[in-house]
Order: C-alpha cells, then structure tokens, then sequence
C-alpha cells in the first residue's frame, strides 16, 4: 500500500467516521438521559435515506405510514391513561404532541413536496418526518420502562429495532438507495484529493455536535436533561418531569439521527436493514467513550471509521468481523476501568 | 389559623403492605407541624405522597392552592418545596448548577430573578457559596444537607417539607441544622417537619403528631406532646441515661 | 390438585413422547425445532437468568457445534458420537477462551462483546472454504444408535426429546446444588459470592462455558437432525431470537425456555403463513409481531410468562424437603476467650485527595463486642471494607489471629473466619431463606460442578442444608425456610443475613448498622442474640447509628469523625470524653 491509497482511506475512514461520531454522540445523549442503548438509531438513519430517494422519486415516502402508525399508538395509549387520571390538560396536550404534529408532516410529505422541489424543501421534510418517530418511540416502548434496569432497556431497544426493521422492508421494499448528494468537483487540499461531500460531511458533524454540547453544558434546560438521568427523585421534586427529559432526548436523537442520515445516503447504498451495523459502529464509538464522554466517544467513533476503511481495503469480506474484533480490547479496558454499578434483568 | 395542608383517611399501599393507614392530619400557616416516630413508621411515604411522587388513597387538600393537589408540578408552581430523606442530589453535578435547577420550574416565571435568589441561599450557607464550582457528591453528609435544603429554599417556598433533616449528621451539625430550621419559621415559612429525633423536633414545633406502624398514635400540641409520659418512655427517655441500665440488664442475662 | 401438579411434568412427557405417532410429520418437525430451541434457551437461562449475563451471541455457540460436527461428519467421515464429544469440546474451549476476557466484563459490554462475537462467527464461517462457504454443508450423516439411523422425522423428534429431558434434568440438579447456589447468587453482583468464599469471576466463567456446552448440543442436534447447514440460522437474528425466547419465557426459570421458545417458535410459524397470504411472499411482519411481544412482556411481565402461569396452576407449591437441624461435623476450633483477634495499627486509605480513614488504630479480642459510632461519611463503612479485605489499606497494617494481612482478598478472609453483613441486605430475593444460608457455608463445602451435577454429593448437601437450618432456628426465623427471601421484612432480612453470616463458621463477624430499619422489639432481640454469640466466643465488631443501641451493647466503643478516630474506650469513658462531648454528641449529652 503507497501512501495515496493510504490517504484516500485514511480520507474514507475520516467520512464515515464523522458520521459514526453524530451517532456516537447521540447514543450518548440518549444513554445518559434515559439508561438507554437506542439500537433503532441506526434504522432512522436508513429510513431517512430511504425518504429522501423516495421523494426524489417523486412518490410518497413509506415512513408516512409508519408515522400514522406510531402517532396512533402513542395518541390511544395516552388517551387511555389520561381518561383513567381524569387529566383533561394531558389529553389535550398529548392531542397536540402525537396528533397535531404529526398530521401536519404527514400532509406535508403526501401534498407539499412534489418531485420537482428544491434538494433542501425534500431534505428537510424527511428530516421532519423522521426526527418525529424519536419521541413516539420513547412513548411506545421505553416511556413505560422508565424504571427499568440498563439491561432491560437495552433489549428493549433491540426489539423495537427488530420491529422497525421489519416495517421498514414493508414500506420501503428490499431495493437499496442512494440519494443525491452535495454537487462539485473534488478539489486538491494539502495534496489530498477531496471531495465537497467530504466536507460537507464532516464541516456538519461537527456543527452538529457543537451544538449538542453547548446545549447540555450550559443552558439550564440541558443541565435540567442531565439531571433527570442523575437522579429521578431528584429531578422530580424541582419540576423537571423525567417523562419530559426522555421525550425531549429521543427528538435530539431523531434529529441526529436524520442528519447523519442525509450526510451518509450519497456516500454508500443504503437498504432497509443497513441501519444495525450502522448504529452498531456508533455504539462501538459510544461505548469506547464509556457512554459518557463526549470527546473519547468521538475519538472512538473515528476509530471505528478509520479501521473499517482499511479493513476494506485488505479483506473486504471480513470488513465487519475486523472492525468488531478489534474493538473488543477497547471495550475490555473500558469494562475494566470503568466501575459500572451490576445491573440484572429485573 | 388557617390550614396549609389537610389530610384525611389518607393510606399509601406498596403491594399488600399498608404504610400508611388512614392519616388524617393538618398543618397551618406559620407554624412548624413535626410528625415523629420509629423508623418503619410510615413517615417517609407519608410526605412522598402528600408531594405527589407516590400514589396514595383518600383526600388531600391545600386549601390556599386549590390547584396545587394536582399534580407535583402545579404544588411546585404554588411554592410548596420537599427535601427528601435521601436528599436526592444531582451528584456529578457542580453545586451551582444543583442550586440553579432547584429554580427549574420557575424559569419562566414574569420577573424571574435566578441571581438574588442565589445570593439569597449563600447568605444563609456561606458555605455553599465557598463551595459553589464543586461537584455535590464530594461534598460532605453536612454540606448536603444544606445543599438539600438551599435547592428547596430556590423557590422560596411557603410551604416547606423536610424529611429527616438531621439524619446521619454528627450531632454539631443536626443543632445547626435545627437553628436553621427556626430561622426559616421566623421568617414565616410554614413547615412539615419529619423527624425520629423526637426531642429536638418538639423543641421548635407548635404541634405534632406521633406515627407508628403507619397511623396516628397521638396528636396535639408539642409541649402536651412532649409531656406526655407515653412518649417520654417510647421517644424522649432520657437516651443516654437508659443505656445504662440496658446494659445491666443484658449483662445480668448471661 | 397438588398431587396432580407433582406429576405435570411426567403427564407431559407421556404426551410428548406419544404425540408424534398422533401428529402430521411437519408438526413433528415443528416440536423437534422447538426442542432444539429450547435447548440452546436452557444455555441462555444459565448465563442470562441465573448468572446475570445477556448475551447477544448464543447462536454463534449453536452454530460451532454444529459446524464442528457437520464438518467431523462430511469431511473426515466421523460418526455423530464422535460429534457430539468434538462439538461439546470445542465449544467448552472456545468459551473458556472468550469468556476468560468477557465475563470481567459488565452489564453492556459483556452484551456487546457477545453480539461481536455472534456477528463475527457469522462472517467467518460465512466466507470459510472449507465450511461450504454461504452454501454451507451438506450430506450429514444421521445419528446411528446400535447400527441403526435415526433418519425420519420422527426419529429426530424421539432424538430430541431425549437430550432435552437429558440436559433438563441435568440443569435442574447443578442448580439445586452448592454450586448452583453461588451461580444463582451471581445476578445481584460478585459481592455475596466473595465474601463467602467463592470466586465470583470462575463461576461466572463457569456458568459462560456451560451456556456454551449447552447451546452447542443444540447444534449437534441441529445438524444430525437437519443433515445440512448454512450460516444463516447461527446469524445475530437467531442470537436475538434466543434472548427473546428465553426472556419471554421467563429467563430466570428452566422451565421459562421451554415456555418462550414453544410460543415464539409457534407464533412465528403460524403468524408467518398468515401474513404472507395477506401481504405477499416477501413480508418480514410477523418480526413487528414478535417485536412488539417482545416489548408488552418487558413492560407487563418482565420476569417473563411462565413465573405468571406457575402462580395460576400452583400458587403455593413450596418444596417442603425434610431437613434436620445438625451443627457442622468439622467446625471451625473457637480461639480462647480474650485472645486478639484483629489488630489495626495506624490504617490509611485514601480515595484520591480524600483520606477517608485517616490514623485508624484499634483491636478486637474473642468474647467481645467493639461498637464503632460516626456520623455519614465518617468513614465507618471504609474501615469496615479494610477489615473485610475489600479495600486495602494506603497505608498502616492489620493483623488477624497474629497472622499480618496483606492484600487478603474478600474470599481469602473468609477462610480464615471473617463474616460479614452488608449495610443494605444483600440476599439473593428469588432463594429461599434455607439456600440463602446455605450461601454462607459455601468454603465449607468440597463438592464441585461434577459431583454436584451427578449426584454424589448427598452427604455433604444434607451438612450443609442442616447446618443452615440449624442456624434459621438460632435467629429464629426456622418457620419460613422455604419462603423465598424476597418476601421477607426488613427487619427479618437482617437476622437472615446474621444467620448467613455465622454459616460461615466465623470467628469474626462485623455487622453493618444491623439495627437500621428495626422496631423495638426485634432490637431487643437482635441485642439478645449478639449478646449470645458473644458469650460463645465470637468476636463482634459493630457500626451502628442508634446510640442507644451500642452503648447498651458494647463492651468498648470507637467513634470516628472526619474518618479520625476521635475516642476510643469503655462505653462509659467515652461519654464522658470531652473531645466526643464537644466534636461529636454536641452540649445536649
């Protein structure tokens, strides 16, 4: 190997690996407000690909049905309970959270975004659509799991990744994607050929992330977020409802998850099911960090990305089983080094 | 007098486990209402459900702040602050920041002022402001405390609920504790104390109720509660003069 | 009815065993698959339920053994018995290997490590020449028993059947056993196993290989009954499938895997050829089916389904095994009364800047109850894991029977006679007061995996339960041996953890604030029994809030602040100290 192929994937493994960083971050948001491992965010990711090839095709994006769907779900399981808390203001609020909302992307995405819609209109009604699934995930199934162990939210979650993979080759079907991307002509940078995908890719991630951290170290809302994951009973009796904290970070996570969607779906083919190994990666990086800092989550994200560049490079049909193999020392020195409290399944 | 807080045939279940059986109590304005008893007692459940954070059985009434019984947000809004047993403390969080959220619910509030109200509690705990960058769980089980009760004290509460307040502290820190607590009554807050330590807390009640096994055992004025030999014998007996013959009688035993 | 319960479990197996003559051959088919399943579920129940570990990559132990004796048998023309011992092998070593580095992993990473390995096995096998490659492997031989194949479907049914009434009765056995004691002990964390004496991280590993073991005859079933394999069925979806199964099941409970995966396996089945009538060939729905299963169980149900059948067909079905009280044969000889059994001089610990026992001396004699009082955060608790070889001192040493302590693990001490009881009960809340007990005297018991899973350790079993018996009689708590710890109030929880603790045959017991959460009477008891012990030689050391408590108590007392030992004497002199009047009880003594 010269060193032209060395950076081209050096370069390779720096794309994805800001991307796999968005998701790393956001596994770690979610992680820290709500103890929970969000495996489906891979799948919005896909999803979000998914959308926007649709709307380039001009047809209606299947992700409307599964947002009818949800929305529906979340709106009766919370009628149920406001009509047996006889809550009048939590019916209408949830009217407007799971019914309003929804409906007005929904009719956006069937009657506002013809095929002829400018790439930004069609961006961001998927991003819309898709950031929207965050929250009535976390109503659906964790939302009712609040109190439960790490391990049990962690299946959890990888049920509801099994459930939206499922839906999605219903919805979508089982033809891969790849979107349009950022136009231009590859340009030299410090004798590196680089492409404006490149860079859009990394200049966003990086804005993304920015912004996620400013938000949580020093505005009181995030401070608020961080402490309903310290202390339940803590956060409760100064009026930060954890219920809130948890809807709040899932539609923080659906947003990333939509961004790094749009930022990965013109570099590789997306299918309905490439999501896990994608979340997988991020949750590799997530996990290096120790699910809790940032910046070593990062690290390891674009560890991720750098090494599966290169494994694809020597053996590209054992490219998963490297990266996962190689990471395992990491995870071993985080276990060890990290004093994690003993979970259980109950 | 008016009735701050009124409750009637009020239970908490856990389960099968009946904690607290049929209470009925009241606490008025300016006035500091002790609720005392044995570990066990119910006294724990009782205040998590008058706060809202557990369900429970019976009427609850605020009569100044209808809309307080609501929910624990709305008793919030009407300033009406717990500090919990465990005191629930945003560990790895600075003590500023703790301080800071304590305020969350009032964020928005027309008129909202978050640097008097800080300034506020550092008068009271200078020792907080001394401390304001460190993280809380470094703190020491005094200094929590007061960082407890300075995130309650955030919203200037009416009506302030404390469980346990001198639980685990070295017994220096529960007489400062208790200073703190009628400096609080003076300046016209209305108090809910719990407390197993019987005679301080009837030191600065007006009145009190006796809890076990979950229902009220007595109620009344705390110096008539203090006085009566019930309670002398069972929380008040002189705890350290006793053990002596506690003593003799086990060794007698062997 | 009860009596019609005791042999459910016979009543099924005659069903069992009779129904492949009544059934069609694919439902036969169906109930050979849910077996197999159910085996590799019974691996899950060990390592997931009992032992506390979730794996995502139990398929990949499955597949091994498949592929290990698929390869056996088509390449080097070896018979399926040979097979079974190459499958059982390997799989025992490659578990031993992996597990060696995942098992000191927790909770996530041990997951993800799992699902690493599950994806990776996959891949590899996936892209091996000599494994068939996608394709896999075909023309596997049968398993032949007395010259003759088992080659039809119902032949594979009745092969099944008798390796999962095999490997149940097997699990069934370990589990009720000393081993299985410590095993079950595992989900609420190492401690418990530590400090009596078990190495938490060899049965953890122990309980990863038996998973392994038995998830692999799983897949030496799979292939001989198959008779051809491809990666596809060892993938991460199957690993998933296995957890779902065995957590819908009821993770904790052998019977669970049989119930998770008979339900799962069916749905799927049945709910498959619906949907693929109504939405096509290619739909994947009945995955959103069992996914959103999957979700209601972990919110309605979480400890699966079948804990909430056993309470509809037998609610009370409490083992009432005849146990007679025994002290232990070979006890521990008691040291003289008086004689020193702890010594600390000068003890040091520091967390980072903080010095959280700072200076600590003291001693401790046989026969004789020392009472450390402090506010929290004084440093009690730190002391006490010092002593307990949790925690190794900074600085300074300690001495036990005149032996010097250094760096003297949980488990070492209590071998040599340290018990303890925990601040917070830690029982096992899903074992019965007996077994809990039974915990304590693990280090006095000899038998291990292999005696306890055939059966040869009866004698020792009936010590050990005997003694531990004995022991609930002493703390008075001899009426609700076989009630499960979980139900027990807290003040009970306590005396049980005094009885666990004295299981041991200890010499030194260090009690955690035992009076914390008691009523009055149960502390004049609790004060009655400590009284007791004392007399019989044992040294007690105590730390306690309730004053009142330990000045009755104890015959000398230590009471730390600011993790300093601020007074150190009689009960009598200390009140009267005027360091402890000033910096401690304050002007009200």
């Amino acid at each position: 190997m010269n060193t032209d192929v060395a950076l081209i994937l050096l370069q390779d493994g720096l794309v994805s690996g800001a991307v796999y960083v968005l998701l790393a971050t956001a596994l770690v948001l979610v992680f820290s407000v709500t103890r929970v491992v969000f495996v489906p965010q891979g799948d919005l990711v896909a999803f979000t690909a998914l959308t926007l090839s649709a709307f380039e095709a001009g047809q209606p994006p299947g992700t409307v049905w599964i947002l009818i769907v949800a929305a529906a779900i979340a709106l009766a399981l919370d009628v149920i309970e406001a009509v047996r808390l006889r809550d009048r203001l939590h019916a209408t609020r949830s009217l407007l959270r799971f019914g309003l909302v929804p409906t007005v992307i929904v009719m956006a995405a069937l009657f506002l975004v013809p095929k002829t819609a400018p790439l930004a209109w069609k961006m961001a009604v998927s991003a819309a659509l898709i950031a929207c699934l965050g929250p009535l995930i976390y109503r659906i199934v964790f939302q009712p799991l609040a109190a439960a162990s790490p391990l049990v939210l962690l299946i959890a979650a990888v049920a509801a990744h099994l459930g939206l993979s499922s839906i999605g080759l219903h919805v979508f079907g089982a033809e891969g994607v790849r979107t349009e991307g950022f136009s231009g002509a590859p340009f030299a940078l410090f004798g590196m050929i680089v492409t404006p995908q490149a860079v859009g890719v990394l200049a966003s991630s990086v804005t993304v992330v920015t912004a996620l951290y400013v938000f949580f170290r020093f505005s009181l809302r995030g401070r608020a977020l961080l402490a309903a994951a310290h202390n339940r009973r803590g956060a409760e009796i100064v009026g930060i409802s954890t219920v809130a904290a948890g809807r709040t970070v899932f539609l923080l996570t659906g947003i990333a998850a939509a961004i790094s969607g749009l930022l990965i779906g013109p570099t590789t083919t997306l299918y309905y099911d490439s999501g896990f190994l994608l979340g997988l990666k991020g949750f590799v990086g997530a996990i290096v960090g120790g699910m809790a800092v940032y910046p070593l989550a990062a690290a390891g994200a674009l560890l991720v990305g750098t090494v599966e560049a290169f494994a694809s490079f020597w053996a590209s049909a054992y490219r998963d089983v490297i990266v996962f193999l190689v990471i395992i020392p990491v995870l071993f020195w985080r276990s060890v080094s990290t004093v994690a409290p003993e979970d259980g399944l109950e | 007098m008016t009735a701050l807080l009124r409750i009637e045939r009020f239970s908490v279940r856990y389960g099968r486990l009946l904690a607290v059986n049929d209470v009925s109590l009241e606490a008025h304005a300016g006035e500091v209402t002790a609720v005392i008893g044995p570990n066990g007692a119910g006294k724990t459940s009782l205040v998590n459900a008058i706060m809202g954070l557990i369900p429970f059985e019976g009427s609850l009434a605020f009569p100044a702040w209808p809309a307080a019984a609501r929910s624990i947000e709305a008793r919030i809004r009407a300033r009406i602050s717990l500090v919990p047993e465990t005191r629930d403390l945003f560990g790895p969080m600075s003590v500023l920041d703790n301080l800071r959220l304590g305020a969350f619910a009032l964020r928005s509030e027309v008129g909202f002022d978050m640097a008097s109200r800080l300034t506020g509690v550092f008068k009271l705990f200078p020792r907080l402001a001394e401390r304001r960058e460190q993280r809380a769980d470094t703190l020491s089980g005094g200094e929590r405390q007061m960082l407890a009760l300075g995130r309650a004290l955030m919203l200037r509460p009416s009506f302030l609920m404390l469980d346990e307040p001198s639980l685990g502290l070295a017994p220096l820190i529960v007489a400062e504790m208790f200073r703190i607590i009628q400096r609080l009554k003076n300046d016209g807050v209305s108090i809910l104390l719990i407390e197993q330590n019987a005679r301080a807390a009837l030191r600065i009640s007006d009145r009190a109720y006796v809890l076990e096994n979950g229902a009220v055992h007595l109620a009344g004025g705390a110096s008539e509660i203090a006085a009566d030999p019930r309670i002398i014998d069972a929380y008040l007996g002189g705890s350290m003069t006793a053990a002596d013959d506690g003593r003799q009688r086990l060794s007698g035993r062997r | 009815m009860t009596r019609l319960i005791r042999f459910a479990p016979l009543l099924a197996l005659v069903v069992a065993a009779a129904s492949p003559v009544l059934l069609p051959v694919y439902q036969v088919e169906v109930i050979t698959y849910v077996m197999i399943a159910t085996i590799a579920c019974l691996g899950l129940v060990l390592m997931t339920g009992i032992a506390g570990m979730v794996s995502f990559g139990q398929a990949a132990f499955v597949g091994l053994g498949a592929y290990v004796s698929g390869y056996l048998s088509t390449r080097l023309g070896c018979s399926a018995w040979i097979g079974l011992v190459g499958a059982v092998m390997t799989a025992g070593v490659v578990a031993g290997l992996i597990g060696a580095v995942t098992v000191r992993m927790s909770g996530h990473y041990l997951a993800l490590t799992t699902l690493c390995f599950g994806i990776s096995f996959y891949f590899l096998v996936g892209n091996s020449e000599m494994l068939g490659r996608f394709n896999g492997l075909t023309g596997i031989a049968p398993v032949s028993v007395g010259g003759f194949d088992l080659r039809s479907e119902r032949q594979g049914y009745y092969l099944a059947l008798v390796t999962i009434v095999l490997v149940m009765a097997w699990c069934r056995q370990l589990l009720a056993s000393r081993t299985g004691r410590v095993l079950r002990s595992l989900r609420s964390g190492p401690a418990i196993a530590e400090t009596f004496g078990a190495n938490a991280y060899l049965y953890r590993l122990m309980a990863f290989v038996l998973a392994a073991v038995i998830s692999s005859i799983a897949g030496w079933l799979y292939a001989h009954v198959q008779r051809f394999l491809s990666p596809t069925p060892f993938g991460l979806t199957a690993s998933i499938d296995y957890l779902f199964m065995t957590v819908i099941g009821g993770s904790s409970q052998l019977w669970g895997a049989l119930l998770g995966a008979s339900l799962v396996t069916i749905i799927k089945h049945e709910l498959q050829d619906l949907l693929k009538f109504v939405f096509g060939p290619t739909t994947r729905l009945e995955l959103l089916v069992f996914a959103a299963i999957m979700i209601v169980v972990l919110q309605k149900a979480r400890k699966g389904l079948w804990p909430l059948l056993e309470q509809r067909i037998a609610p009370k079905a409490a083992p009432t095994l005849d146990i007679e009280p025994m002290i232990l044969p070979h006890r521990r000889p008691k040291p003289e009364h008086g004689l020193t059994v702890v010594t600390a001089s000068h003890l040091e610990r520091r967390f980072g800047g903080l010095v959280a026992v700072d200076d600590i001396s003291f001693h401790v004699k046989s026969g004789e109850i020392l009472g450390i009082l402090g506010p929290n955060g004084a440093g009690k608790t730190t002391l006490f894991n010092l002593i307990s070889g949790a925690l190794s001192p900074s600085q300074g040493e300690l001495s036990f029977l005149g032996a010097p302590l250094l760096r003297a693990s949980a488990r070492d001490m209590c071998r040599r006679g340290l018990s303890r009881t925990f601040q917070h009960a830690a029982l096992v809340q899903d074992m019965t007061l007996l077994e809990n007990v039974a915990i304590g005297a693990t280090h006095l018991g000899r038998c291990g995996l292999f005696a306890n899973s055939l059966r040869l350790d009866r004698t020792e079993e009936r010590q050990l339960l005997g003694w531990s018996r004995h022991l609930l009689d002493r703390v008075g708590l001899a009426d609700k041996a076989f009630e499960l710890a979980g139900n027990l109030s807290l003040g009970h929880q306590r005396l049980l953890e005094i009885a666990r603790a004295l299981a041991a045959d200890p010499v030194l017991l260090l009690l955690d604030e035992p009076a914390a959460g008691l009523r009055m009477n149960e502390k004049v008891a609790l004060a009655e029994l400590l009284a007791e012990l004392r007399c019989e030689g044992l040294a007690i050391v105590l730390v306690e809030h309730d004053m009142d408590f330990v000045f009755r108590l104890a015959d000398r007392l230590m009471v730390m602040n600011f993790g300093r030992r601020i007074a150190y004497g009689r009960p009598d002199d200390v009140r009267a100290d005027s360091g402890v009047q000033e910096a401690y009880l304050g002007a009200a003594a």
